[in-house]
């Protein structure tokens, strides 16, 4: 890591001395001083990532963040710790905009205040739940023990289901004097009053109700279990606020509570269309912490595993994309049959379709089988190609996809920084970040290939930009498989529990979603004392209300359909 | 020309529609009910149509596939029953939703435990398909299953008669991880017959020396 | 291939007019005419969406079974396929669209978050199986099932409806069949029936 001149800012910042730690502790009056000057004279323009961990032996709570250059180059890690009974932190929505869902996130599962946030409301939880999850403290209905694996479970099996011990949930703490019956569940009033007013008046004295409009939480074009309030002026957008949270499955404490190597398969089930780059982000994270290496052979399977990921999301993204715009399932229909192809291999080398479970720390599960290769040759230098080519020629110049979507949703260049957009939104908006190139993983730096950009921040080049990544992972492809060595797939002897050094340790990678990072925090013990996901379609959504003011309600549709987000990730 | 895409659209359709009939006739009716059909249909230069007909013919499976788990029992002289499952344990700690519960059963005697199983449960509707179980089982005797008919009119949990399948079965659905693992069970036997050799023969050395 | 069941009453036909007559019987005709067109809501909770998408895809196909015609409103839909992990916060919606879907209607639970919690069921968030919620009348293990085993449960939910018997199925009875009450979010979910119990226990407190 490079070191920076924070001297005029004296003690205030400090460099993190503790083992295994890196960056620089600031105390939170100096906060926002000390950011903006990190974005305006330092050059780190992106703010990636923000979260909170609980150290509970020392009282306090610390803000982590991680920002980066889009020019490209190594992330600064900086810190503010507070006291655990006053939690509060300033909030850096003003000069980083993109901080805003996190922070939200931040306080709804850990309790720690961002003063100065205009719309601090829970937002994966819904107001009125009681407690702040994440905190060390804080225990669940089904707790069983602070660690797996559980003690109920051998020699002596006492097998019951959880929910039979529990009819009302052990934990469960109800405030005091609490009345169900008097209950009213809150929350909805104060996401409407976050919308803005109701009420406008033009220039002729005329007054006008404001709609206020609801999709989702099931609707067939929201991909999931994802929510939309938006108020309405007849039938443009003047203010939006996604909801969501109906998939949060506590990833966050149930990792913190598995052993490393047991969070593997859960990861799956994060981006579950993309499994396989979820592998590889945590398994990057773990191999920092545990400085291990990969072998050769590992390297390039991992990278022919990933790059096909990318491809079988784009084309899932696309047909459903294509989908919202109202061609109702035909154009799905033949991604679909693509990706079916790409399934198989997957199904073929991993066990399974979509959870692949497929990464281990310093290697792979089991290599390629018999056969696999030809196969994976098969596509990419003979069907993919083709059929990209075909989708390209069928779409692109669709005139109603064009109508659509050409000059619609826009992005500006200066905005997909400040949201903190990532991937191929990003890209979409003239500015060529990829991690794969901006700070090489793995065996990236080897192979010749593009970062695919666009610079018309519409949802056009949203889409188009899908099938130019498309197109060059077949390149990374073409490239890898016959590059592929032979040799040992596995550094060590798999192991299931293993002790990990203190400290942190941040892997991320080039998702197809975008930046997918993991965040570790090891105590040194069998499992992660702090496991944090930051999630692309979580994060690309905070640049979502900003994208369709103004917008016709129909198009809001192609404008998620755009973004492309997967809820398992959204919510975790 | 307004209507343009909308006719190409209809064409690219109507293209798929002739290829169906087209690869049908080409294939001369093998193409669907039979093995060589499924391959083509699922291959790089699959055309037209191809929708496997479930029930009536089924994707084959690839060996590495995995459902939910089972457990692998040789079967003895008369078809008894061996556990190959000493109740370890690990099964059940690497289990990332801790869905095993393992009973270890007791000496009928002494009371002490003994290296065999007297439950094994598997909650299925827990279990997350994720196959770590099977991977680090030291005895090979958890593995997955390729089964995956297995929907019900209620919850599923497999106790330990459910889960046991013989080894027959098992070299039949993965027949290159099972000879794999068979090799390797062998060559560790030999290693371990070669050590105890050597050991004895160093021992009988030692006597031989003693009495001298 | 269906209506070879269909027409076998049990009665014999005279030969000169099996060509012309068939004879069945109301519950034989009246379950072929629902299982052969048991729509679903088009109704995605989390992963195993994904595949359900798949299995209507081209090439599993489930329009095969005459279930193609994926219904977004409750109001239109015979079946509701939960697919994925229900959490608390979806959960007064999930039965809000059971409630508002006609009878007859079915619930097939796929994979193991909806059948009993699932990987994630230790959540806080989680609700351990649908069938806390609603009735379930096919369970699919899996995580996720494949499209294979997602048919594979449909048909069993066909086998289900083929053995009913229009006296004695719910919703033929007399009287209304009572809405499921819908649970409320809380300091967590609290189910109606829980009510007085919680009541009880806060006054304690
Ligand atoms: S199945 Fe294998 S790992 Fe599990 S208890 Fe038995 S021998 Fe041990
Ligand atoms: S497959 Fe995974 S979840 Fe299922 S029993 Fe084995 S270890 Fe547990
Ligand atoms: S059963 Fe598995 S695949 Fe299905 S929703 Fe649950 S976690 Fe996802």
């Amino acid at each position: 890591m490079t070191t920076l001149d924070f001297s005029r800012f004296g003690t205030s910042v400090a460099v993190d001395e503790r083992e295994g730690y890196e960056g620089y502790l600031v105390s939170a009056d100096k906060l926002v001083e000390f950011a903006t000057a990190l974005r305006d004279e330092y050059g780190y323009d992106y703010l990636s990532s923000v979260t909170g961990v609980d150290y509970i032996a020392e009282e306090k709570f610390e803000v982590v963040y991680h920002a980066y250059k889009t020019i490209g180059g190594a992330e600064l890690v900086f810190k503010v710790q507070v006291a655990r009974d006053k939690a509060e932190v300033p909030s850096l929505i003003d000069i980083y905009p993109g901080a805003d869902f996190q922070e939200r996130e931040a306080w709804d599962l850990l309790g720690i205040k961002f003063t100065g946030h205009p719309d601090l409301r829970r937002i994966l939880l819904w107001e009125g739940f009681e407690g702040h999850p994440l905190r060390k403290d804080w225990q669940e209905a089904y707790y069983e023990e602070d660690i797996k694996p559980f003690k109920s479970r051998w020699p002596k099996a006492e097998y019951t289901r959880a929910e039979a011990q529990n009819p009302y949930g052990a934990n469960v703490k109800y405030p005091d004097q609490f009345d169900p019956e008097k209950w009213v569940p809150e929350g909805e009033d104060a996401l409407y009053g976050s919308l803005a007013k109701y009420e406008t008046t033009d220039e002729s004295g005329l007054k006008t109700d404001h709609l206020t409009v609801n999709l989702g939480p099931q609707h067939p074009s929201t991909h999931g279990v994802f929510r939309i309030a938006a108020t309405l002026d007849g039938e443009t957008i003047m203010n939006l606020k996604p909801v969501m949270g109906y998939l949060h499955r506590n990833h966050e404490k149930i990792g913190e509570r598995n052993t490393y190597l047991q969070n593997m398969p859960f990861t799956d089930r994060l981006d579950y269309l993309s499994s396989l780059s979820n592998n590889f982000g945590y398994a990057l994270a773990v191999e920092k912490l545990l400085n291990i290496e990969v072998p050769e052979r590992a390297e390039y399977i991992r990278v022919i595993m990933a790059e096909l990921t990318r491809i079988q999301n784009h084309l899932f993204a696309i047909g459903m994309f294509l989908n919202d715009l109202g061609a109702f399932f035909t154009p799905s229909l033949y991604a679909i049959e693509e990706r079916e192809l790409v399934l198989d291999i997957f199904e073929m080398v991993t066990g399974s379709r979509m959870m692949c479970n497929y990464f281990r720390f310093g290697g792979l599960a089991r290599d390629l089988p018999a056969g696999s290769l030809q196969k994976i040759k098969d596509l990419v230098f003979d069907r993919l190609p083709r059929k990209t080519d075909e989708m390209d020629r069928f779409l692109s110049e669709n005139e109603i996809l064009r109508s659509r979507t050409v000059g619609q949703g826009y992005l500006s260049t200066e905005d997909a920084i400040k949201y903190a957009s990532a991937g191929p939104v990003l890209r979409a908006s003239g500015v060529p970040y990829d991690i794969r190139r901006a700070a090489p993983y793995s065996i990236y730096d080897r192979f010749d290939f593009n970062v695919a950009v666009r610079y018309n921040g519409d949802i056009y080049d949203r889409y188009i930009i899908r099938l130019d990544e498309i197109r060059e992972s077949i390149k990374i492809l073409q490239q890898a498989v016959e590059q592929i060595p032979e040799g040992e797939i596995q550094t060590g002897k798999p192991r299931y529990q293993m002790k990990v050094p203190a400290g942190e340790a941040y892997g991320r990678v080039e998702g197809p979603k975008g930046e997918l990072g993991f965040y570790l925090v090891s105590d040194g013990k069998g499992n992660p004392y702090r496991y944090h996901v930051r999630a692309p379609s979580f994060i690309n959504l905070t640049a979502f209300g900003p994208m369709c003011k103004g917008l016709k309600i129909a198009d809001v549709v192609a404008v998620l359909g755009s973004i492309d987000i997967v809820l398992g990730e959204t919510d975790r | 020309m307004y209507g343009k895409g909308l006719l190409k659209g209809l064409g690219v359709t109507l293209k798929r529609f002739a290829d169906t009939y087209l690869d049908d006739i080409k294939w001369m009716g093998k193409r669907y009910y039979t093995a060589e059909g499924l391959a083509h249909r699922s291959s790089k230069d699959a055309k037209g149509i191809f929708t496997v007909q479930y029930p009536e013919e089924k994707l084959p499976v690839p060996e590495e596939f995995r459902y939910v788990p089972f457990l692998v029992y040789d079967e003895g002289e008369d078809g008894e029953i061996l556990n190959r499952c000493t109740a370890c344990g690990i099964c059940s700690k690497v289990c990332p939703p801790q869905c095993i519960w393992i009973e270890r059963a007791l000496d009928p005697k002494t009371q002490r435990p003994i290296q065999e199983p007297s439950q094994f449960i598997i909650d299925v509707d827990i279990c997350m398909n994720c196959g770590l179980c099977a991977e680090f089982c030291p005895f090979d005797s958890i593995k997955m299953d390729h089964d995956y008919e297995i929907a019900s009119y209620g919850r599923t949990v497999h106790h330990l008669d459910d889960l046991l399948k013989p080894a027959s079965y098992y070299d039949e659905i993965r027949p290159v991880n099972s000879t794999r693992e068979a090799a390797a069970r062998k060559e560790a036997e030999e290693a371990k017959a070669a050590k105890k050799a050597a050991r004895e023969a160093k021992a009988a050395a030692r006597a031989a020396a003693k009495t001298d | 291939m269906e209506t070879k069941g269909l027409n076998s009453p049990g009665y014999e036909i005279p030969d000169d007019v099996k060509g012309a007559v068939a004879i069945t019987t109301i519950d034989r005709i009246y379950n072929w005419g629902r299982r052969s067109s048991v729509w679903p809501l088009m109704f995605g909770l989390a992963c195993c969406a994904i595949e359900m998408i798949a299995t209507a895809a081209g090439r599993y196909d489930f329009s095969r079974f005459g279930m193609e015609v994926m219904r977004p409103s409750p109001r239109q839909a015979d079946l509701m396929l939960v697919s994925g992990t229900v959490t608390k916060k979806m959960a007064p919606t999930i039965v809000r669209l059971y409630n508002q879907m006609p009878e007859p209607k079915y619930v097939v639970a796929m994979g193991a978050c909806a059948s009993g919690g699932g990987p994630f069921k230790e959540g806080y968030n989680v609700v351990s199986g649908v069938d806390k919620l609603i009735p379930v009348d096919v369970y699919i293990p899996g995580c996720p099932p494949t499209p294979q085993a997602l048919i594979n449960g449909l048909i069993k939910l066909q086998e289900k409806i083929d053995g009913q018997h229009w006296k004695d199925t719910r919703w033929y009875r007399e009287g209304d069949l009572a809405a499921i009450p819908i649970p409320m979010l809380g300091p967590d979910l609290i189910y109606q029936e829980q009510i007085p119990a919680i009541k009880e226990a806060s006054k304690e407190a």
